[in-house]
């Protein structure tokens, strides 16, 4: 099986790529460990970020100026003005391929305001905007006939080295799920867009339960580089029980917090670094923090609320139209990624990468709401575009052979693992140490001690393993091998967390609680020689 | 609390059996009952899910012969679980869904092509918003009796996706998207509202094929079972067995 360019995640950003790529005349193959619609892009409420000015005055630049502002001096100011600048005309093509965005009165795209933003920029389809937007992009794909193959699980890029002993990447070996089978797919180019890695947290994070990372690990093992690793946004507004999300639109509409007594402590629309530390600080003292959406009204919050009123009752069995709803922040969008250039590529030859899974370094260390759908769609297209036109030219030899042999050794060698120590346990530990040292904030022998309970975890891999044998359908063997990929990431965070002696956006030490930008204002890069772990911080 | 859940393997011989679980949580979900099983009990039990919040569409099942989410269902004593109907189950509680999934393109649930400056209002914005609410969960055609007789009719959750298409004012060729459902499509339909009665997320592709039948017949299409009858059109205002459109 063999295609010009090859999508790993069927998320917004990978549908986004392959439909561009497609476009461009490349042979699109799709390869999604799911199925596309039930990526983490359906889970996405609040809106996508274009400075139309519909309903108040906005501007390009002024949609510019609060991102860097909320990116600390992290962001690549040109990365940002080009997202910016084309923001517009990706939401224009998304009404083109027929995403049902609200209106506003006078029949425009309506928008709404969230934190950090000085406009109501947020294009919006109720709280249901990635939905709406991933589904309409699937019908998309649909239409143009690219092939989609589901539930086939990323294990390692396939990669082969030219006549000069530079690397590329030539496909991808996956296990396919429903066969138990390891399958090579050789393809020209690669492109990467398999999501976040927030599921390290375990249960405290907003998360679908596939975001673990998979396309981050799988990159720096072929090759690429990784950078900023240790930035992780926590939204402030998450259920308390179950840490599912309540959309920032919520407060951008007016909606309060509050502490036990009734008192609100800090400005709702301030971005959500600043607003989870300020939840942080008040659950530390002891006090419980609701969200306070009564005073909008029932036919407000039906209109234009409705998932989360469904949630909040189900979940915490409250109606927000009479109650306040219980809040705590969890881990929600993972801003570091694979590091790529201004055409998408990677350090790895031949491999792109977009979407969640990317860093191109326009969130910086924090992100503002709005934005991650607008980065899918505007790098989704250039990597795509980018991917295809280096597909055209591709003239180099692809031997999946023995790559695919090593691939079919390491499923079955996992089976044989000793079964001592249950990896479930150990990534609810791992999750909770995260989140307590790792989390909103964090100290140098806080994270010290969770890297030693995470080398310990690596070491005891091997006395893991899944309990469960079988080949058809083995979702305890594709969680362990989930759990191994988020036990490589996190050693990464915790090494770039425990080196960025300061605090900047969502990365807050508060042993060092100031921004040093001396020293830096830079981003972490890590890499690996021979499996070996480097780190270094880059302009 | 005890559940029971319908296990089917393939290894290493095809078997299937009702096996029976303690839970012990209080007032969980019936995803949260399976995470317990699955983590600390039976690592081999098998069953989809994602967001966990009604939206990714992963976890449709049935439980006590009625399709549910896990992740929205509250699990009581003595529910028995099983995977949806009118798909291939691969294992558990997981099925395949490419074939049922497959029909959206059969359906040309799609834009025809992409637009251009066409303004929408409210109202219009307003006319599919419910069915643009779908996460396919696959509920719809699990719960659809056509299924037992003709296994290539196009199936709810695909008519209301052409529904959703039709009444877009972006979409230039309405009536091509009609002609395209005119064969095992919404004529296939018995009208039951199964469909309806198990959607998670309040669709009725019962009445959208409703409206996709007076739309027809506005277009001049008659009900192909209707034929031998001289093909009259009984025009728009009622459904072929009489129950009332809109």
């Amino acid at each position: 099986m063999k295609s010009d360019v090859l999508v790993i995640g069927a998320g917004g950003a990978g549908l986004v790529a392959a439909l561009h790529a497609h476009e461009a005349g490349a042979k699109v193959t799709i390869i999604t460990k799911d199925y596309p619609t039930r990526s983490q892009t359906s889970m996405a409420q609040g809106g996508i970020n274009a400075a139309f000015a519909n309903v108040a005055q906005d501007s390009v630049e002024a949609h510019i100026q609060n991102t860097l502002k909320s990116a600390h001096g992290l962001a690549d100011e040109e990365a940002v003005r080009f997202m910016c600048e084309q923001a517009p005309a990706a939401v224009e093509w998304l009404d083109s391929i027929g995403v049902p965005f609200s209106r506003t009165k006078d029949a425009k795209i309506a928008q709404r305001t969230l934190g950090g933003a000085s406009a109501p920029r947020a294009c919006y389809a109720q709280d249901y905007t990635g939905l709406k937007i991933l589904h309409t992009l699937y019908d998309r794909v649909l239409a143009c006939g690219i092939e989609i193959l589901n539930e086939r699980y990323l294990l390692n890029l396939l990669s082969d080295k030219d006549d000069y002993e530079k690397p590329y990447a030539c496909g991808a070996v996956f296990l396919n799920i429903r066969t138990g089978e390891v399958e090579a797919h050789e393809s020209s180019c690669v492109i990467m867009a398999t999501g976040g890695y927030s599921r390290i947290y375990h249960r405290h994070t907003t998360n679908a339960k596939g975001s673990t990372g998979d396309g981050i690990a799988a990159a720096i093992r072929a090759g690429a580089r990784l950078s900023d690793m240790e930035f992780i946004q926590f939204h402030p507004t998450a259920l308390k029980n179950s840490s599912i999300l309540i959309s920032e639109s919520a407060r951008g509409a007016g909606g309060h917090l509050l502490n036990s007594k009734g008192e609100r402590f800090t400005n709702e629309l301030a971005p959500r670094d600043e607003v989870a530390r300020a939840i942080n600080d008040q659950i530390e003292s002891g006090e419980e923090v609701f969200l306070d959406i009564r005073h909008l009204g029932e036919q407000f919050i039906d209109e234009e609320l409705p998932q989360e009123r469904k949630l909040a009752k189900l979940y915490e069995n409250i109606d927000p139209v009479h109650d306040l709803i219980p809040i705590k922040p969890v881990a929600h969008y993972t801003m570091g990624g694979i590091e790529v250039d201004k055409n998408s590529q990677t350090r790895l030859k031949g491999l792109f990468a977009c979407g969640e899974c990317a860093n191109h370094k326009v969130h910086g260390a924090n992100r503002l709401g709005g934005n991650s759908l607008l980065e899918l769609i505007v790098f989704g297209k250039q990597a795509g575009e980018k991917g295809a036109e280096y597909a055209k030219s591709f003239d180099k030899k692809i031997d999946s052979k023995e790559q695919t042999k090593s691939a079919n050794n390491f499923v079955t060698g996992i089976k044989y693992f000793t079964n001592q120590i249950d990896f479930y346990q150990k990534h609810a530990f791992m999750g909770n140490i995260f989140y307590n040292n790792a989390g909103i904030k964090r100290d140098e022998m806080g994270l010290k001690a969770v890297l030693g309970a995470i080398r310990q975890i690596q070491k005891e891999l091997p006395f893991m393993g899944p309990k469960d044998k079988s080949k058809v359908y083995n979702t305890n063997l594709v969680e362990f091998i989930e759990f191994g990929n988020m036990v490589e990431l996190s050693e990464i965070i915790l090494v770039c967390a425990i080196s960025r002696n300061e605090s900047r956006g969502a990365h807050y030490r508060s042993d060092i609680p100031r921004e040093n930008d001396m020293a830096f204002k830079a981003h972490t890069i890590t890499w690996k020689e021979d499996s070996v772990l480097c780190a270094d911080f880059m302009e | 609390m005890k559940i029971q859940i319908k296990r089917y393997t393939t290894e290493p011989q095809a078997k299937e059996a009702v096996l029976e679980y303690e839970v012990d949580l209080e007032n969980p979900t019936l995803l949260e009952a399976l995470n317990e099983i699955k983590t600390k009990q039976d690592a081999s039990l098998s069953f989809a899910s994602g967001c966990r919040s009604s939206v990714c569409g992963s976890c449709s099942m049935r439980v006590n012969q009625k399709e549910v989410l896990a992740c929205a269902y509250k699990v009581q004593e003595g529910d028995l679980v099983e995977p949806l109907k009118n798909v291939p189950v691969i294992r558990d509680l997981v099925v395949d869904m490419d074939k049922a999934y497959a029909f959206n393109a059969k359906a040309k649930a799609w834009q025809s092509s992409l637009s251009h400056g066409i303004e929408l209002t409210q109202e219009d914005e307003k006319r599919n918003e419910i069915q643009s609410d779908c996460i396919l969960c696959g509920s719809c055609y699990s719960a659809c009796p056509v299924y037992a007789v003709n296994e290539e009719f196009l199936g709810p959750f695909s008519l209301t996706r052409i529904w959703r298409y039709v009444t877009d004012v972006r979409e230039e060729n309405p009536v091509d998207k009609i002609e395209t459902v005119q064969t095992k499509g919404i004529w296939d339909c018995t009208l039951c509202n199964e469909c309806t009665i198990v959607c998670p997320q309040g669709i009725s592709s019962k009445s959208d094929i409703e409206k996709l039948r007076s739309k027809s017949a506005m277009e001049g299409y008659t009900d192909p079972n209707f034929s031998n009858f001289g093909g009259t059109s009984f025009g728009s205002g009622f459904g072929f067995d009489g129950s009332p459109s809109f």
